[in-house]
């Protein structure tokens, strides 16, 4: 066991203060240090996407990084997109109306992958949106109802 | 799938970075972007004993261009490079390679100093940077060196650069005048290491024939790998397709080494890598051409 | 009634649980002084262990045990046999099943040799480099014709063979119609390995209750009653004291149905044996060697037709890849035997195969199970005999369609479910006639086919044709109660992975009792909640558990109207159910709410009247005689660049008819992802072992699951013939989508490349593949 480190990390808005081993992921970081178990994990080797979060409003996988990595930094997860079950954010509405999900593991990841994605782009082409999603896997959907709900996303957030 | 401990620096100064590698020398590694060495480190394929995280060093992260020559700092995200509009003026074919490389969310941490340290023969940017001529600075906690792009990269996951020394920035000239570029790989989905890729530069001369051309092979063999007499098949010609013909028989039977993987065998990346030469140096002569005008 | 539900896109209860990251996966179980396992693994296919030395593990820091097979005592046993071999006359069967760890002999590399429990994984996996195991590496069984040879090692010594079953299933008489043939078509096909690779790995977390003395395990499995039966058995528990619970689950398909897999065995033993919860959490690592494979066949097929293309009779022999051990019995290549009959009237058919233990990850069935295999088979001999005839591809099958008053049709072979295999209902032609209107195929071939090779594309069309046998039994049950807050609980024994079983099985409910769908709380997977079940897969979740639900519902229902009819003093055929009411019809102040009703049936004082029973709840049961048959139709354009063997689909069809439907956005949505699972098993992910038997391509950098960018658009269409077999009509459609893609891509490949004389006879293809394929025929050629 190496020396602990104490860190700081902001996540959807709230400041955590931790000891952490400097080789914890922050996927395991913020799934099982702070109970934030919406972040999901199927590789942890950056190609599925699951672990997808915003970090500095960036998307990264959280799977890649280290925890002591985060420390000063501000992290966003998918628990950080809408207070509860009855106020979804946007994306997350279209979603649930499109049918954008089956077992919903891989939906968080993609969730925080289309945050910056239409940040930058609300009026995105069917082949845009198909490359924004190509770096997360999904294996129940066949991505159609995905793309679907972006589309609805985007047109509702206009 | 976790990685085994390591002992963890952060410095916030290149000084202290370079004195801590050369404390910890062969031991130690660079934490980058993290894209290449995080996820070896979860199969435990590398178990550095230190990592010395250089993402909180001020200052190396840029691209500029200074007397004709582009300067792009080691900690530069891909993610920049994709947005540069510096980069798609002048160096295009840089920039119009980059989108090639994984997926959004690895080149917003994934640096290019990072991908050329840790030369893998399948990835863009070393390929690149023979291409383009570029030089590479590097420094131990004594001295800084230059070195070229071909002396660089010496085989499969291996350069020149030495235990205590850091990366720190990327040099390259700017694109000549009338001169086309392109880049193509054929990868078994988009993100995917090529199977083969191929970057060709070609510079036309006033009167029409070639003044310059240059062919870069990635995944076909040790390293990225330049095809110098297919290239030389071209200059001082007239271009024509029987021409390009030749270059990419030549280039594709006898400069290039592939291996071979599960994805592909030795003859099927050879067979791709006639097919792209051909591809690439057409679009290449032809926006040589267009820029002439 | 009203308002109807069943029938309706109407939009997951699940889902705002899942959207916002609330929702419980195992691996978000997390109890307090939880320890951590992870498993020291054979790095050899095929070797004996010499010794095992476990001393340095123990002397880390933070571990808390080491186990290896000898210190299971009694507990170490091979796992129980999940299928036992059909009743078919002269079946061999040669039944072994895996070890919870590895004891003298690794048979497939990935299997677990010790099992390490520690403070954290991280430390737990620290220990496995502690851990030293001797190995001799014998050489490995990789090849199944090389495994069938003389002198081929063997991989269970006692067995005296590598034969693991050899089953022989006729109809009619082959032989005696042959000399009839005009032609005879004999190839060789072949179906390399894939996998499932659920997004979620799998993972299991038991916490043994010392006082209370009950076991309660978190499993990534689709079959929790059984695994609660099982480790009750195993344990030497009540099933009262074992309360397993399959919660959300990330994508199941079929390797995680009840394995009793060596950690799901191991996990509640040691949690019990330290009195401290244990989890196990696989990594993606471990899914590529430990979790269960599919696929791997070669079949010698040969048809004969007369000058029509009537298909006169059928003869496979062919070879089935069980891997190192057989828990899973026979269903994968009964399946594959049953499915080369498709939806063809075949009345000679002659298949016999031999399934075949090497030294691989165990085999069993995968969405699809074996149905692609002799899909590819049929519909490939289908199309070469076209060829040669001259007769279009739409045609010769139509021609050979079994015809609509044949139902129900009798295959006279044994299916999975041990039962004869008889289709229920179908009506092909009209299928076949929608999909040729809706993808253009006469225009396309006639018109703009040709128009698109003089440009020099190459662009082809592929159609092709599928039954599928689902919702077999044995049987489902489904507790239905309305409470007394008026919403409805709805609670079954299936595990749910992802299909929407919460809201499908929502809306039958209000279908029977006018209540909303959101106001229908469905539970599965926990088996304390509902005693009894079989499991979700063969397409079944719908079918069987929801039929018990309808009849449970039912009886709500009835109970519903009794009292309500005492209630107002009004008869039943007066009353009308509607958005959580029962009111008298026409008479708007006489009604009440059910969870009112509820509670009015649930007296707190004075006597329930003999033979009644108290609240307004149901328990029901459904066991179908066997399964209901759907078929379907996949058309897809695709184009191909002739030079990097690079490919793009420009169109994809689906038609498909599963009977009634209860949800079609969530069928659309199955027949998406199981049409991207057929793409990849087609076109992309392949399993590739060298002759050691060392997996190639264990990761997913290298085992490449179809993105975004690589599944079309998919058109979906529906024909409506109902199951008599049950109440509602419906039948199942989990793995409609991913059976026929294999055939569908040989066939629109063929096509698109028409300037090579090429046969494509082996799934899965890649670029590569493609062209040596190519080569192979140019070069025949010349
Ligand atoms: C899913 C996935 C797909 C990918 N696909 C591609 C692809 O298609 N093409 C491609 O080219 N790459 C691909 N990559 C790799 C990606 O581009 C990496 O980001 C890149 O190769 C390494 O950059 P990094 O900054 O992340 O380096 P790191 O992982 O941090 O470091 C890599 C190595 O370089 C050393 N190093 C880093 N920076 C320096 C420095 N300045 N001085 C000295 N040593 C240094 C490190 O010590 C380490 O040994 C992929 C990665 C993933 C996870
Ligand atoms: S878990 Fe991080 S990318 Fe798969
Ligand atoms: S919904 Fe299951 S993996 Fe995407």
């Amino acid at each position: 066991m190496t020396r602990l480190r104490s860190v700081a990390i902001t996540v959807n808005n709230q400041e955590y203060k931790r000891e952490v081993e400097p080789r914890m992921l922050l996927s395991d970081f913020l799934r099982h240090e702070l109970g934030l178990t919406g972040t999901h994990v199927g590789c942890e080797h950056g190609v599925c996407g699951a672990c997808s979060i915003l970090f500095d409003g960036e998307s990264a996988r959280s799977c890649l990084m280290f925890a002591v990595q985060a420390d000063g930094h501000a992290i966003r997860t998918v628990e950080g997109l809408s207070a509860d079950e009855d106020h979804l954010h946007p994306i997350q509405q279209a979603f649930w109306e499109a049918h954008g999900l089956q077992c919903g593991f891989c939906t968080p990841g993609i969730l925080m992958s289309l945050i910056p994605f239409l940040e930058k782009n609300l009026d995105p082409t069917e082949e845009e949106i198909r490359h924004a999603l190509s770096g997360n896997l999904c294996r129940c959907t066949g991505y159609q109802h995905i793309v679907d709900a972006v589309k609805l996303a985007a047109e509702r957030m206009r | 799938m976790k990685p085994a401990p390591f002992e963890y620096f952060c410095p916030d100064s290149i000084d202290q970075a370079l004195d801590l590698l050369s404390e910890h020398g062969d031991e130690a590694r660079i934490l980058a972007g993290g894209q290449s060495l995080v996820p070896a480190m979860n199969f435990r394929i590398q178990q550095p004993a230190v990592l010395i995280d250089i993402n909180r060093v001020p200052d190396l992260d840029y691209i500029l261009e200074e007397e004709n020559v582009l300067r792009i700092g080691a900690m530069t995200r891909e993610r920049q490079l994709e947005f540069s509009d510096l980069l798609s003026q002048q160096a295009p074919l840089l920039h119009e390679s980059v989108p090639f490389i994984a997926h959004p969310q690895i080149r917003n941490r994934g640096t290019i100093g990072g991908s050329l340290v840790n030369a893998d023969p399948a990835a863009e940017l070393p390929a690149l940077m023979l291409a383009l001529n570029a030089r590479l600075k590097v420094r131990n906690n004594s001295q800084e060196r230059w070195i070229e792009a071909p002396e660089f990269f010496i085989g499969m996951f291996t350069t020149a650069l030495e235990a205590d020394e850091i990366l720190l920035e990327i040099a390259l000239p700017v694109m000549a005048e009338r001169t086309g570029w392109s880049f193509m790989e054929v990868a078994p989905r988009s993100g995917d290491y090529a199977l083969m890729g191929v970057a060709a530069l070609v510079t036309m001369g006033e009167d029409g024939k070639c003044e310059g051309a240059k062919l870069v092979y990635l995944n076909a063999g040790d390293g990225p790998l330049e095809a110098k007499e297919a290239a030389n098949i071209l200059l001082g010609e007239k271009i024509s397709d029987d021409l390009i013909q030749s270059a990419a028989e030549h280039g594709s039977e006898h400069e290039i080494t592939p291996f071979g993987n599960v994805h592909a065998s030795p003859e099927f990346q050879r067979h791709l890598a006639q097919v792209l030469t051909k591809k690439t140096l057409t679009q290449a002569v032809r926006r040589a051409e267009e820029r002439k005008q | 009634m009203t308002t109807r539900y069943f029938g309706k896109r109407i939009k997951r209860n699940e889902d705002p649980r899942l959207l916002t990251g609330r929702s419980l996966f195992v691996d978000d179980v997390d109890l307090p002084g939880m320890l951590h396992a992870a498993f020291v693994r054979s790095p050899y296919a095929h070797a004996r262990i010499i010794n095992i030395d476990v001393s340095q593990a123990l002397k880390r820091e933070g571990v808390v045990a080491v186990y290896i097979a000898d210190d299971l005592g009694d507990y170490w046993k091979p796992g129980p046999l999940l299928v036992s071999p059909p009743p078919i006359a002269d079946t061999v069967f040669n039944e072994k099943t895996q070890v919870p760890l590895a004891k003298d002999k690794v048979k497939f590399s990935g299997e677990p040799i010790v099992m390490v429990v520690a403070e954290s994984r991280y430390i737990a996996e620290d220990a496995l480099a502690d851990i030293y195991v001797d190995y001799e590496p014998f050489s490995a069984v990789v090849d199944m014709e090389k495994a069938l040879e003389e002198d081929s090692p063997l991989i269970h010594e006692d067995l005296g063979t590598n034969i693991a079953a050899r089953v022989v299933q006729k109809k009619g008489d082959y032989e005696s119609i042959k000399p009839d043939a005009a032609l005879i078509i004999k190839r060789r096909f072949s179906y390399e390995h894939g996998c499932a690779a659920a997004m979620e790995n799998r993972g299991v977390v038991a916490e043994w209750d010392r006082r209370s003395g009950r076991l309660t395990v978190w499993d990534t499995t689709q079959a929790p009653v059984v695994i609660r039966n099982g480790l009750a058995d195993l344990l030497g528990l009540s099933e009262r004291q074992v309360r397993v619970i399959a919660p959300f689950i990330g994508g199941g398909f079929g390797p995680k149905i009840m394995m009793f897999y060596q950690e799901e065995v191991l996990v509640p033993w040691v949690a019990i044996q330290l009195d401290r919860p244990v989890k196990w959490i696989e990594d993606r690592a471990e899914n590529f060697v430990a979790t269960t494979h599919e696929r791997g066949q070669i079949h010698d097929a040969e048809a004969a037709f007369d000058k029509d293309g009537r298909i006169l009779g059928v003869h496979d022999v062919f070879l089935h890849d069980t891997g190192a051990y057989d828990p899973y019995g026979l269903t994968v290549p009964l399946n594959s035997q049953a499915n080369v009959l498709g939806l063809y009237d075949i009345k000679n058919y002659h298949s016999e195969f031999t399934a075949v233990f090497t030294n691989k990850t165990i085999v069993t069935p995968y969405r699809g199970a074996g149905r692609q295999h002799g899909v590819f088979v049929i519909e490939r001999l289908l199309d070469l005999a076209a060829k040669e005839l001259k007769i279009d591809r739409t045609e010769i099958r139509r021609r050979n369609f079994i015809p609509p008053d044949k139902f129900p049709y009798n295959n006279e072979i044994i299916y999975q479910d041990f039962v004869p295999l008889i289709y229920d209902s179908g009506n092909y032609e009209p299928l076949l006639d929608d999909a040729l209107e809706k993808i253009d195929y006469h225009h396309f071939i006639k018109e703009i086919q040709p128009k698109l090779r003089a440009e020099g594309k190459h662009v082809g069309i592929g159609i092709v044709a599928y039954v599928e046998g689902t919702g077999i039994g044995p049987y489902e049950g489904a507790k239905v109660q309305v409470m007394s807050s008026g919403r409805v609980s709805v609670v079954t024994g299936v595990g749910t992975q992802g299909q929407g079983h919460f809201t499908s099985f929502a809306q039958i409910a209000a279908e029977q009792l006018g209540v909303p769908v959101d106001k229908i709380d469905v539970v599965t997977g926990d088996t304390d909640q509902f005693y009894w079940g079989a499991g979700t897969f063969a397409s079944r979740g719908a079918v069987v558990a929801g039929n018990a639900i309808y009849e449970a519902a039912r009886d709500v229902r009835k109970k519903i109207l009794q009292v309500a009819s005492e209630h107002f003093n009004a008869p039943e055929d007066e009353l009308e159910l509607f958005d959580g009411q029962i009111r008298v019809a026409d008479v708007p102040r006489m009604s009440i709410s059910l969870g009112e009703l509820a509670k009015k049936a649930n007296p707190t004082r004075g006597a329930v009247k003999p033979g009644t029973q108290p609240g307004l709840e149901a328990t029901n049961y459904f066991g179908p005689e066997r399964g209901a048959t759907s078929s379907g139709i996949h058309a897809m354009i695709i184009e191909v660049d002739p030079e990097t063997l690079q490919i793009h689909i420009q169109k994809y069809l689906v038609v498909h008819d599963c009977g009634k439907v209860i949800n079609p956005l969530i069928l659309d949505g199955q027949i998406h992802g199981g049409v991207a699972q057929g793409i990849g098993n087609a076109f992309y992910e392949r399993l590739v072992y060298d002759d050691d038997g060392q997996l190639l391509n264990g990761t997913f950098m290298d085992y490449h699951l179809p993105s975004a960018l690589d599944v079309p658009r998919i058109e979906t269409a529906h024909g409506e013939t109902v199951s008599p077999l049950n109440a509602m009509g419906v039948k199942g459609a989990g793995e409609a989508g991913a059976i026929p893609v294999g055939p569908l891509f040989a066939q629109a490949l063929e096509d698109a490349l028409h300037n090579v004389d090429l046969e494509i006879l082996e799934i899965p293809l890649n670029s590569n593949r493609l062209w040596e394929i190519i080569n192979d025929a140019n070069n025949k050629g010349k």
